[in-house]
């Protein structure tokens, strides 16, 4: 397996830029969640916007938006676009 | 072997086989989904197209509506303006119907009168049920047929996840959820609906959480007496539209202080009996839709006006036979109904209210709708009965009986955090499964009840000012 070292985490990508997904690092039922909402390896996702007190964020993931909470993007690895 | 070490043993293996199972099947679910979606985007790609325009509008509206300096204060704008418009618009059917549904039971009374039917029917039959009903229907449908429209109208627009994407960090520091604040919106409605709300919430200790606390936000049951009061006492000098728009001031704040309380209760329980880190939050943020006008009043108006009002009525009715019952019974001189309340008035004291006004809330567990009639039928039994068509003359009875502006300030906190009730204690045993937890439901907004107006009264007592 290659070691990216561009690979961050979902949760340090700034607003307005896109990334493709990596691994995701969740288990149990949020990563069903997440993978049923289609965020799979190799999927876009745009960073929105964040809440008014700076969290859950918003990404745009396949045309619907969804918002994840920092501690929860943080175990999603992403390659900045 | 014993039994307990080939039970271990058992249990052992099984948690290695489930481990080994997990390994691949997260490997071949990953490709099967990845697969599925691969698929799935071949075909939408030919069949969808992408109408920007609609996309610009939900982008533009979220840039104020989830915006840093827009996000809170708009929130607050809306539940105020919800209330206002259902404040000043239910005034006149409010009084057209109790004014239409008294002189019905002037009609009865005579027809029982001239049918020579004993007193005690007469009484019951009119005075207690058809009164209590026609109470509970003035006042209660032209509000729930303003506001559970007003609602279903913002629910239909898609901007309740919005509500629960702007205060879910502050969910997360109580180490709750951020769609609690989903089933917030529908306790406004009804608490019990609220309960079963609840299981859209994914953790099952926030989930209880969000069960416990569903009760700090008022019903619609709560909503008159609380409307009422605040006309009476917080704003008796102003008129017409200003006067609604104060009401629904008071209204909002108090609402306020119960979501303050339901944040306060939820922290404390995430620290204490419910221990727990806050988990995982998934959240749509959809775009927003032209509501369907149609389906938008069928629904609020079928099924909830309808539904609560159904309730509301097959409570009250027999509530207010019984009521009728215990205030018209005499031991030696004194109705049972001032008994009870004689006995609850030292307590009742303490936190700044009289023994009917506590009577009445724990006459009024079956359906809170039924605690302002119950009052005012305890109040005015022991003289003739009045006609109480105007808040004017509610107020004047209100007075007789010792209130001040402290009785009325109570009176509205403890309808806010008293215990829920008897259809959303059933609730939340079916949804807990659990009588513990039933139990919990009803002693933690009880004791919180309590403990407020307590304060609040011995306080101001003290200080010399009520």
């Amino acid at each position: 397996m290659t070691v990216d070292f561009n690979a961050i985490p979902l949760s340090q990508l700034s607003i307005g830029s896109s990334c493709r997904i990596g691994e995701i690092g969740l288990n149990g039922l949020l990563r069903r969640r997440i993978q049923d909402l289609g965020i799979t390896p190799g999927t876009t996702v745009e960073c929105l916007r964040r809440g008014p007190s700076g969290d859950p964020t918003a990404y745009v993931v396949r045309g619907t938006t969804i918002a994840l909470r920092k501690e929860d993007a943080y175990q999603i690895n992403v390659f900045p676009i | 072997m014993s039994i307990t070490t080939e039970k271990d043993f058992l249990q052992e293996l099984n948690k290695e086989a489930e481990t080994i199972r997990l390994s691949y099947v997260t490997k071949l679910g990953d490709r099967i989904i990845a697969d599925i979606y691969k698929n799935a985007e071949q075909i939408s790609k030919n069949v969808i197209l992408n109408d920007t325009n609609k996309k610009n509008w939900t982008l533009k509206l979220d840039n104020y509506l989830t915006s840093k300096i827009f996000g809170y204060p708009f929130m607050l704008l809306v539940l105020g303006i919800i209330l206002w418009i259902t404040i000043s618009g239910a005034n006149l059917p409010s009084d057209m119907l109790a004014t239409a549904l008294f002189s019905l039971q002037e009609i009865l009374s005579r027809g029982f009168l001239d049918l020579g039917a004993p007193a005690w029917l007469h009484g019951i039959l009119v005075f207690g049920v058809f009164h209590s009903v026609a109470w509970v229907v003035s006042v209660m449908l032209p509000p729930m047929a303003i506001f559970f429209p007003l609602f279903t109208l913002l629910e239909d627009l898609g901007y309740l996840p919005r509500v629960a994407f702007n205060l879910d960090n502050l969910f997360k520091k109580a180490k709750t959820c951020g769609k609690q604040s989903l089933t917030m919106c529908m306790g406004f409605g009804c608490n019990a609906a609220g309960v079963v709300a609840c299981r859209i919430i994914d953790s099952p200790r926030e989930r209880l959480i969000a069960v416990l606390t569903n009760n700090f936000v008022p019903c619609n049951g709560r909503f008159p007496i609380l409307i009422a009061i605040g006309t009476i006492f917080g704003v008796g000098a102003l008129t017409g539209q200003l006067q609604a728009l104060a009401v629904a001031g008071i209204i909002t704040g108090v609402i306020l202080i119960g979501v303050f309380v339901t944040f306060a209760v939820s922290w404390i329980l995430s620290r204490s009996i419910l221990k727990g880190e806050a988990s995982s939050m998934v959240l749509e943020l959809p775009p927003y839709r032209r509501p369907k006008i149609a389906s938008v009043v069928y629904r609020s108006i079928i099924d909830r006006t309808i539904f609560v009002l159904k309730r509301a009525v097959s409570v009250a009715a027999p509530a207010g036979a019984i009521i009728w019952i215990v205030a018209n019974t005499y031991i030696g001189e004194i109705s049972i109904l001032n008994h009870l309340a004689g006995w609850l008035n030292p307590f009742a004291q303490a936190i700044g209210m009289d023994g009917y006004i506590l009577l009445a809330f724990i006459l009024g567990l079956p359906a809170n709708e039924i605690v302002f009639p119950i009052l005012i039928m305890s109040y005015i039994s022991s003289g003739t009965m009045i006609e109480l068509e105007s808040l004017a003359e509610l107020r004047l009875l209100f007075i007789d009986h010792g209130w001040t502006w402290l009785t009325a300030v109570n009176v509205m906190l403890f309808t806010l955090l008293h215990w829920p009730c008897g259809t959303t204690l059933l609730t939340t045993h079916k949804e807990t499964g659990s009588k513990k937890w039933t139990l919990a439901a009803f002693i933690i907004p009880t004791t919180v009840a309590f403990t407020v107006c307590f304060i609040l009264t011995q306080t101001v007592r003290l200080l010399g000012l009520g």
